[in-house]
């Protein structure tokens, strides 16, 4: 049986979820497996149809303190129905929830973890993984020496589920049994938003991104000159923001905004996941950046290699001289 | 309130190419610039503040070769009173899980009511050894941490970082784990006095044995195979020649497809 864990936040489940279970029904078309949703939540009722044409099982657990994730009350939960239905493979998000659970649970449970991964083959008595290092600039290839294991799936990795695999879904209802106390060592209180500005880059046609490559926060005025001359809104990535330089709403990436602008010109931007997973699908990429090989550059449909402290002063130019 | 915060050093490859050596299994190591990982300055900046706030002592703990001293005499000129440093042949190729094992073996014989890693290790990525060194000390754990309050001495509330800037916030109890996301504050820079003072600061060294761990509680469960460079899928349209010409023919396209 492959698990595959349902991410929901908000009463949403969320796209990665139905990636997963492309994976899943990939894993068992080669091995034939069982494919088992792990629902827990305070209602399952409302999520059920949507999950039901992909698997062959759901295994729910209701609760009202299951509303909104939580590590330390997943644990116990989890462990039961790894221990109940011993599945092969567990499949998490690699989210914000993921992150917080898998690494936790699978050193609870002695079982082998691989984070983040991109691709996956599931071998008789292990796993083969692929995942990015070096802020992607390298790939490995990691396995587990055993089974069960239990692998973080990178969002955006394969396509979202569509065509239906079964048409009667079990429903295994278990039960929500948990120590009290587990409920004092980690309440959720609230979700909250960063606060904004008032500029909403999602809804600009023209975005001039910047990145740690333009150095010095002084070199932020030209180029916010030259975004204003093109009529492009200024955005940038975590470090720019993480420095202080500009606003948290002017984020793209993946704990900031996805934007599809017409235009996305990249300066200083090596091209993280992260951040590419927020901008990717632009209708136009330029980058400038002066390593040949940022990954940036794998996203680009314009590329140049080199200074963006040098070119964009000629650049400038060259705009005001086109526009008389 | 005693805080260990977990230091790793690691190469800046930001702007640098990066290749894989002769044993496929790591990376050429030849001309790189040794750090602390990013998102370690920003928790042992958390530690710090929260000293300052609330009295107590911070400890660094970094697994790795004698040069990790480098990052731990700079977190200790900033402000920490101790580092202890694990080094042994043992600990050279150990796995993701193995490596939250030592180092949570060596925390256990602290004392401690709060541990602060970085959220992701920038070489690795694997942001698994902080909730995982969690877990094999049965404490609680929170990832991607950008605010921490002390309510009491038993209490905190905390607010992490989700997808698309969603905040959550939440209460755990003492002693925790928290991972901490990078921009959560301004890391300081040393002083001169800092650096001075810090040479005076104990900075132990534990082996294997100081942890009672031989070969046997040191097998993992993973195994990296090999690294390669990653396939470029759609490779960029890139333009040539000066400076001066690439200016032309980028406000060409930017001409056309800005609709100026
Ligand atoms: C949970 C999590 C969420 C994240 N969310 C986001 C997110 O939403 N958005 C985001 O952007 N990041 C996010 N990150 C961070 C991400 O992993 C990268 O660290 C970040 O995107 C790198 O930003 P950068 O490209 O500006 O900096 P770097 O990676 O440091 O790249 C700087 C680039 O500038 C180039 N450069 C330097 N000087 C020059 C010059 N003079 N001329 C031209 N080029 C130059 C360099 O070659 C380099 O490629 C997240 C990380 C984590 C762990
Ligand atoms: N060798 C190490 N020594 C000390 N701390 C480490 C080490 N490896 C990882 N860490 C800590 O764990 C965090 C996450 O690392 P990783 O899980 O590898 O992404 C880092 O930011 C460090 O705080």
């Amino acid at each position: 049986m492959i698990g595959v864990l349902i991410e929901i936040r908000e009463s949403q489940i969320k796209d990665i979820t139905y990636e997963m279970l492309t994976l899943a029904h990939r894993l068992s078309t080669n091995q034939p497996q069982e494919i088992a949703a792990l629902l827990l939540s305070d209602n399952a009722q409302p999520y059920l149809d949507s999950i039901k044409p992909y698997v062959h099982k759901i295994i729910t657990v209701e609760n009202e303190v299951l509303k909104n994730f939580n590590t330390q009350i997943y644990l116990p939960i989890l462990t039961n129905i790894i221990n109940e239905t011993k599945p092969n493979l567990l499949l998490i998000a690699s989210s914000g929830f993921g992150t917080d659970l898998a690494p936790y649970l699978a050193t609870s449970l002695n079982l082998p973890l691989v984070t983040d991964i991109f691709d996956l083959e599931l071998l008789p008595t292990h796993i083969l993984t692929r995942r990015a290092m070096y802020g992607g600039k390298i790939n490995a290839d990691i396995t587990t020496k055993s089974l069960p294991a239990v692998v973080t799936v990178r969002a955006g990795s394969f396509e979202k589920i569509s065509k239906p695999i079964n048409t009667s879904a079990e429903i295994i209802k278990m039960p929500f049994a948990i120590e009290p106390t587990i409920l004092e060592i980690s309440k959720f209180i609230e979700y909250g938003e960063v606060p904004t500005t008032g500029i909403d880059i999602t809804k600009a046609d023209i975005l001039v991104a910047v990145g740690r490559g333009i150095k010095e926060q002084k070199n932020l005025e030209a180029i916010e000159k030259f975004a204003q001359d093109i009529g492009a809104t200024l955005a940038c990535t975590r470090p720019i923001i993480d420095a202080g330089w500009l606003p948290k709403d002017r984020q793209v990436g993946s704990s900031g905004k996805t934007v599809k602008p017409k235009l996305y010109i990249a300066l200083g931007i090596s091209g993280a996941f992260q951040h590419l997973s927020g901008m990717k699908n632009s209708e136009t990429i330029i980058a400038v950046n002066k390593d040949p090989e940022a990954p940036i550059f794998s996203v680009a449909h314009y590329g140049v290699v080199g200074d963006l402290l040098k070119i964009l002063p000629l650049l400038a130019t060259k705009i005001k001289e086109m526009r008389g | 309130m005693d805080i260990i915060v977990c230091l790793k050093m690691v190469p800046d490859t930001s702007e640098t190419e990066v290749r894989v050596d002769s044993t496929n299994k790591d990376i050429l190591k030849v001309r790189l610039v040794y750090t602390t990982n990013e998102a370690d300055n920003y928790a042992l900046e958390t530690a710090l503040l929260l000293k300052e706030k609330h009295g107590g002592t911070v400890t660094l703990i970094s697994l790795g070769t004698p040069q990790v001293d480098e990052i731990l005499r700079m977190g200790l000129a900033k402000g920490a009173d101790r580092a202890i440093r694990i080094t042994d042949p043992l600990f050279e190729q150990i796995d993701a899980f193995t490596t939250a094992k030592v180092l949570a073996t060596a925390i256990a014989q602290q004392k401690y009511d709060l541990i602060l890693t970085g959220c992701i290790a920038s070489d690795d990525g694997y942001s698994q050894i902080g909730p995982s060194i969690a877990a094999f000390l049965k404490i609680p754990s929170a990832a991607y941490v950008n605010q921490v309050k002390l309510i009491d001495n038993n209490r905190m509330k905390i607010s992490r970082e989700l997808e698309g800037g969603i905040l959550e916030r939440k209460e755990l109890s003492l002693p925790a784990l928290l991972t901490i996301q990078t921009g959560t504050n301004t890391p300081r820079y040393a002083s001169i006095i800092g650096i001075k003072r810090a040479s005076s600061k104990p900075l132990d060294v534990y082996d294997a044995a100081k942890l009672n761990l031989d070969q046997s509680k040191l097998i993992g469960l993973t195994e990296l195979e090999q690294m390669y460079m990653p396939k470029v899928e759609a490779k960029a349209q890139f333009l040539s020649g000066a400076d001066d010409e690439i200016a032309t023919q980028l406000a060409t396209i930017i001409k056309e497809k800005a609709g100026l």
